[in-house]
């Protein structure tokens, strides 16, 4: 694995490994006082983001740093980015400076296929445009192995926004790959032209898939479809799909809930079901998203998979 | 006495080289020699004699045909000179077996005035590769608002008579309504640029399962259809000239097919890469694949070869549109949509239409130089391989397999999608009434 650029791109085989080193990985800094692995040590690694992301762009700082990598972060505030400077530019900068790795986000979809053309380092994408996320994709299978065990035969109902989300496409993809269902729910409008090409099933009834789902994953719908005509109301939006009381009373015992964030809490998840620690998993996402993190880049920096 | 010394001449007393043309194919048939002196084909035959200083040609093997003629041509002069210049298109036409172009108004300043129009014919005549014809905007600056001055264009030297928008649409039905009635006065033709701008807004690429999987914002088939079916029944409605450009989809090919059924006046093109390219090559995030209209699906390219091969579509337009290189080395959405295309199309059309039976050399002249001379008012052009006919002609080798080099393209843009691609057929020489402009597949200016 050179890149990882889509969650596609991963086969069963690579994306159980990066969950298994993710999983060493957490279990070797476990109870450490000082959390750094010497793996990295005299690396770079290059946080290139076009588009604001305290989350992702911490969690990947955070990642490289716990391996002792070398940090930099170019955001596109107050760099040359914001000059005018193409990405073809930024991209010969950082190759001339060395990069081993470059962890880029970028609002335009395919950005990181670009940028793989233009340097000899890994690229991991870390959010293009309305395309993938597949870091995102590998935290959320990460997280729904440790509750629930397994993802073989595991229901996931993915709900929101579809149409816009990259975090839907990399998790359709990569859990797919790993055997799980995957049904999508959204309003019509916010379902993509050629959804049925996608291995899930789609609905635009939330409330049927509920009973059926050992996992429900909502997506941030921003409120400016709503200008867009995508669905008429914000109340009613989140009438027809959002993840309020009522809803997760009607999931299965044990079925988890997970947001990839930031939450429009009272829009697509209620506050209550966001911040209920026996079914929401939002705040160990995040914590698993480092430790992921760590494994993608270590898999791709020349680790082995054994 | 003209062709005794070797030399014609014409009209206004210039002396003109004559030129024997041996053993060559018209239209792929029979060989024959023929004589080109004073701009025409003065005499077709077997064993011709060539006059005295008569330059030979040696054109045993190759096919011959009308030069061809593109209704759809970017030459970006004035504006973008660091793109594409006239002189530098025509080349490029030359290049790829064409005696006319018709430059699209899309410039800096936009062509909207007569002043605009004959500078670019001007420039036309100057580089001397090409009958230049420019079109003229059918509004304002392109904006959609008010008629430009058609009539003013139809009346300069550049003798306007398409008008066209191109790149924007003129989706105001009641402008569109206008445009199409006022050009009847000079036998002018519309050509729209068939988009419904509200249905494509941030549009990348076709709509439909690649967008959906690579995450760009789909342009669907039914925003250009919505727009031709409009305008066929405003064409019909005032009994107008339409035409339709680079046409995409097969639900196009299906109005178009309703209109003429009906009788309507309506005409249209398709452009090379949508007869051979699919939205696939979009998943390379390479914007040399970015093209307005988008690359559609097989089903599409299908249909669309069809069409053109049973007439619903009349003609090739090669939509030649050079882009300077960081308008394409960019992020996909931040790069602009357009293919080079001159130099590649005949190749193009003679791997999707001809090496497929679906046309025959007859039948790609027809749609490569007749049809488009006829819908731009050509009289010069686009007519038979015969005796007493203009000697605007191209040779082309049709055994010839050819690697597609972007650096050894005459545009002054690199912007080709088919770069590294193997290709049949190859200009060898082009002649424009009667004075080659293209000779052993070299340029002769």
């Amino acid at each position: 694995m050179k890149h990882l650029l889509s969650a596609g791109d991963l086969s069963r085989e690579e994306a159980l490994s990066v969950l298994d080193t993710a999983e060493r990985m957490e279990s070797a800094l476990a109870g450490r006082e000082v959390k750094k692995l010497p793996t990295l040590r005299g690396r770079t690694v290059v946080n290139l983001f076009f588009e604001d992301s305290t989350r992702t762009r911490t969690s990947f700082e955070l990642a490289a740093k716990r391996l002792s990598a070398d940090v930099v972060t170019f955001s596109a505030k107050g760099s040359s980015v914001s000059k005018g400077e193409s990405l073809k530019d930024t991209a010969l900068t950082l190759e001339a400076m060395g990069s081993d790795a470059v962890v880029v986000r970028h609002s335009c979809s395919g950005a990181p296929h670009r940028l793989a053309g233009w340097v000899r380092g890994s690229v991991v994408n870390a959010g293009d445009g309305t395309h993938e996320h597949p870091t995102q994709a590998l935290l959320d299978a990460y997280t729904m192995r440790r509750r629930l065990s397994r993802l073989e035969g595991l229901r996931v109902t993915i709900v929101g926004d579809v149409l816009h989300s990259r975090v839907a496409r990399s998790n359709v993809l990569l859990l797919s790959t790993l055997g799980a269902d995957v049904t999508l729910v959204a309003p019509p409008t916010l379902l993509p032209v050629g959804v049925e090409a996608w291995p899930a099933a789609v609905s635009y009834d939330l409330d049927a898939s509920l009973p059926k789902a050992d996992v429900v994953m909502t997506l941030r719908v921003q409120r400016e479809r709503m200008g867009e005509s995508y669905f008429p109301s914000a109340r009613e939006y989140s009438r027809r799909y959002g993840l309020d009381r009522a809803r997760v009373a009607l999931l299965p015992d044990d079925a988890i809930v997970m947001h990839p964030g930031p939450m429009n809490r009272g829009m697509e998840i209620a506050a209550e079901v966001a911040d209920d620690p026996r079914r929401s998993t939002v705040v160990e996402q995040v914590s698993n998203g480092v430790s992921v993190r760590m494994a993608v880049l270590y898999l791709l920096l020349g680790g082995r998979s054994e | 006495m003209s062709g005794a010394s070797g030399r014609g001449r014409t009209d206004d007393g210039v002396e003109m080289a004559i030129w024997l043309v041996e053993g060559v194919r018209p239209y792929g048939g029979r060989p024959v020699d023929l004589l080109l002196r004073d701009g025409v084909v003065a005499e077709v035959g077997r064993g011709l004699s060539a006059p005295s200083g008569a330059h030979r040609l040696d054109a045993g093997g190759l096919v011959a045909l009308p030069g061809l003629v593109d209704l759809h041509t970017h030459l970006r002069e004035p504006g973008r000179e660091d793109a594409e210049t006239v002189e530098t298109g025509s080349r490029a036409a030359a290049l790829g077996g064409y005696t006319a172009v018709h430059a699209m108004a899309n410039t800096e300043p936009v062509a909207d005035t007569a002043g605009v129009v004959e500078q670019v014919w001007r420039l036309g005549r100057e580089a001397g590769l090409v009958d230049v014809r420019p079109v003229g905007a059918v509004t304002v600056g392109l904006a959609g608002v008010r008629l430009a001055e058609l009539g003013a264009m139809a009346d300069s030297a550049a003798r306007v008579r398409v008008f066209s928008d191109d790149g924007h649409c003129v989706s105001d039905p009641a402008l569109m309504r206008r445009a199409l009635e006022y050009v009847k006065a000079f036998d002018g033709v519309v050509a729209q640029h068939a988009e419904e701008p509200r249905l494509t807004e941030g549009a990348q690429m076709n709509e439909g399962v690649v967008a959906a999987r690579l995450g760009l914002t789909g342009w669907p088939a039914a925003a250009e259809e919505a727009v031709i079916a409009r305008d066929v029944l405003l064409a019909g409605h005032v009994g107008s000239r339409l035409h339709v450009c680079h046409v995409s989809t097969a639900g196009s090919v299906e109005i178009l097919r309703w209109a003429k059924a009906k009788g309507f006046r309506v005409t249209a093109e398709v452009t090379p890469h949508h007869l051979l390219l699919t939205d696939e090559l979009a998943a390379t995030y390479d914007p040399v694949y970015k093209v307005n209209p988008p690359l559609r699906t097989a089903e599409d390219v299908a249909a669309l070869r069809a069409g053109l091969a049973d007439g619903t579509i009349d003609a090739i337009a090669t939509d030649h549109a050079p882009h300077a290189l960081e308008d394409k080395q960019s992020e996909w959405a931040a790069a602009r949509p357009g293919m080079l295309g001159l130099e590649t199309a005949l190749s193009v059309a003679v791997r999707a239409m001809v090496e497929t039976g679906l046309l025959d050399w007859r039948g790609l002249a027809e749609r490569m130089a007749a049809a488009p001379a006829r819908i731009g008012g050509l009289a010069g052009h686009g007519r038979a391989v015969a005796e007493g006919e203009p000697a605007s002609l191209v040779l082309l080798d049709p055994d010839a397999r050819w690697s597609v080099d972007p650096a050894a393209s005459a545009s002054r843009s690199r912007n080709t999608p088919y770069a590294g691609r193997e290709l049949p057929a190859r200009v060898v020489a082009t002649f424009l009434a009667g004075e080659p402009t293209v000779l052993d597949g070299k340029a002769c200016l």
